[in-house]
């Protein structure tokens, strides 16, 4: 295998909150390859959005702080660089792309102004050349009549539209890494699949890594090379998607597929929710935070935390229990 | 946006009109007769009769619905706003002499309530809960609390305690001599300023903290600018828009304040002129007076709703 582009180590992002500190994250540690799609997913609450937002640092500051492990993103440790350091990566080198595109555009200013920015920003380029680029990308994204496009304000836009230009802002400085934040959660289900082919496309185009958060197990079958189960805050299960669909390690990750009819078919189903609560971050079980809901629980769960390890060619679980 | 401005300077029509009819029916509710106040002054015997001819010679024994229309019609037809009852100058000049006067103490007050409560604003939300965010605010709230004529009285008597100085008393008009009169404005204005600046300092620092929350500013965090960049052209525009609109909700007490200011720093402007002309009565200047200032208010929030076009892409003028 080649070098990663991003290596995760033991990464723990924790919260102040009234009812005392969690742990949004709690030791997690992933790579994604150069080009590859790795997609995270795991029910509303276990950590996904924190830990991409970990990786650019965006976590805000208070309530929340990455207490521990490292970041590394070719080769380079982003947990330690300074202010500007840390600028110099976001949107240049690591675009992000959130969920919520009809509030994620900035309503008083141009979508050209807003997709042409980073390039002014990382580049020092001059308005006038950003704009073209910005023209450019906007029609890459197909949006129609893109140079017509470049005055016209968020607001004039559908939320489909709105993502098309989140995607193009993210393409704007060629990044080697885009993480996108379930970005189609918040679209209708037609538009959902157009987004998701045209975030593929683009990727593959420039050889770029990709980060796909999810709720839907239809999106992973279908987009990603590796898949990261989270529960609670930590990854309880990873493996390339081929080998999660035909052989769930983790009894949770079988609870998942458990509720979604099989893959194959297009988007649009959501995890359905399993037995029982998810877990308090506040008050978490000593030993299997799964536990609780866990149908092959065994007595060391209740005592023993389960690490992350290596149960075959490259599939990993954090389980005592043989399922 | 032609049409919208014309409905809109249609509609002060009306408005200007219910005005002039309640200061015009008010002033003559005060307590207190100017034919009683003129006739003590000169000392004369308060017979019937030269009372009478006093009442007749100034055209107050006519029906109070004749005064008002003999008076909105010099009004509308020859902008004619009435003489003064004690000194006989026609109101239209005085105006014309104190209006700049009160335009420029106003128009300076706000420009430095800006200069301090945008900044200030900005940086105490940017640092929150900072030992600076804490000073800021106190210092807010002791604005709020301290009226501006005591603030003005002690900016007058302390100066003249400690180094015997003493304000001009000769007011320079701005066209004598630019540099003189601002020399005596800018101390008015400050006093001004900095007591309107108190409400447009809060607000900016809550409507900068919400924006700072929204999503679009987590996206310009992840383009990868500078604090600079994030606050100034992401937040600013979008916290301003409020901010805007209470600049205009306070044109009235900027006035009020300016009326008081200008008595404390004896400045020859409308606030001097009404307070005078109220004190001895004067009812063709107190309307005048007053009814100009409404229009300058209606003015100004009209002014308001038209920026908020420059800072919010979704307004459209119908
Ligand atoms: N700003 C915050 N303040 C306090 N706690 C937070 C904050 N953001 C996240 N958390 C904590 O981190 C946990 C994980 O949140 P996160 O947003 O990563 O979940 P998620 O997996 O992205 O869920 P979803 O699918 O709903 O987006 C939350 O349950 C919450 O306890
Ligand atoms: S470790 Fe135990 S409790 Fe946790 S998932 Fe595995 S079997 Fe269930
Ligand atoms: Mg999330």
């Amino acid at each position: 295998m080649t070098r990663p582009l991003l290596e995760v180590n033991n990464l723990t992002t924790r919260f102040r909150t009234e009812r005392g500190t969690v742990a949004a994250v709690d030791g997690v540690s992933f790579q994604v390859a150069p080009g590859e799609t790795l997609a995270i997913v795991g029910e509303s609450g276990s950590g996904k959005s924190v830990t991409a937002l970990s990786v650019l640092r965006l976590i805000p500051n208070p309530p929340g702080r990455i207490e521990s492990g490292e970041i590394l993103f070719d080769g380079v440790n982003l947990v330690k660089l300074d202010d500007p350091g840390i600028r110099a990566v976001r949107g240049n080198k690591i675009a992000m792309i959130f969920q919520e595109p009809m509030s994620s555009l900035n309503p008083a200013l141009t979508v050209g102004l807003q997709v042409a920015e980073p390039i002014n920003v990382h580049r020092g380029t001059p308005w006038a050349k950003a704009y073209e680029a910005a023209t450019e990308l906007i029609g890459r994204v197909r949006i129609a009549d893109a140079a017509s496009r470049l005055n016209s304000y968020p607001h004039q836009y559908s939320g489909g539209m709105r993502q098309r230009v989140m995607i193009a802002m993210a393409l704007a400085c060629a990044p080697r890494l885009i993480i996108a934040d379930e970005p189609t959660t918040a679209l209708d289900v037609t538009v959902q699949a157009q987004i998701l082919d045209l975030l593929k496309e683009v990727t593959r185009e420039t050889g770029s890594s990709l980060i796909l958060i999810t709720h839907d197990l239809g999106v992973v079958a279908r987009y990603a090379d590796r898949v990261a189960v989270m529960y609670g805050g930590r990854i309880v299960e990873v493996a390339p998607a081929r080998d999660l669909y035909a052989r769930p390690q983790h009894p949770y990750t079988l609870g998942l597929m458990a509720s979604v009819p099989r893959l194959d078919g297009g988007g649009g189903r959501r995890l359905m929710p399993i037995e029982g609560q998810p877990p308090d971050l506040a008050s978490l079980p000593p030993g299997c935070s799964f536990g609780p809901r866990c149908r092959s629980i065994i007595p060391q769960c209740r005592t023993e935390r389960p690490e992350l390890i290596q149960v075959a060619d490259r599939h990993a679980k954090a389980c005592f229990a043989n399922v | 946006m032609q049409a919208y401005l014309a409905r809109r300077l249609l509609a002060l029509i009306p408005a200007l009109f219910f005005a002039s009819l309640i200061v015009f029916v008010i002033v003559r509710l005060v307590p207190g007769n100017i034919i009683d106040m003129m006739l003590a002054q000169n000392d004369v015997g308060a017979d019937k009769l030269s009372r009478d001819q006093l009442v007749g010679a100034l055209g107050l024994d006519r029906p109070m619905w004749q005064q008002y229309f003999h008076w909105i019609g010099g009004i509308l037809l020859h902008g004619d706003f009435g003489r003064s009852l004690w000194q006989n100058t026609p109101v239209r000049e005085l105006l014309g002499a104190r209006l700049p006067v009160t335009f420029q103490l106003g128009f300076m007050a706000l420009i430095v309530a800006l200069i301090i409560a945008i900044p200030i604003g900005i940086y105490s939300a940017i640092r929150q809960d900072t030992a600076g965010d804490y000073l800021t605010r106190s210092f807010s709230i002791l604005m709020l609390a301290v009226p501006s004529f005591w603030m003005g009285t002690m900016v007058m008597v302390f100066p003249s305690i400690w180094w015997g100085w003493s304000p001009q008393v000769k007011f320079v008009a701005f066209t004598e001599d630019p540099l003189q009169n601002l020399k005596q404005m800018i101390l008015p204005a400050v006093i001004l300023g900095t007591a309107l600046s108190a409400i447009t300092m809060r607000l900016t620092r809550t409507m900068m903290l919400e924006v700072l929350r929204q999503d679009y500013i987590r996206t310009a965090w992840a383009k990868g600018l500078s604090e600079n960049l994030v606050v100034v052209r992401h937040a600013l525009r979008n916290a301003l828009i409020p901010v805007v609109t209470l600049i205009g909700l306070q044109a009235p007490i900027l006035i009020g304040g300016a009326v008081i200011v200008e008595q404390i720093f004896v400045i020859p402007g409308m606030g001097l002129l009404l307070l005078d002309a109220i004190s001895q009565r004067d009812y063709p200047i107190i309307t005048g007076v007053s009814l100009v200032i409404g229009f300058c208010v209606m003015l100004i929030n009209l002014a308001v709703d038209l920026s908020y076009g420059l800072l919010d892409p979704k307004v459209r003028y119908r």
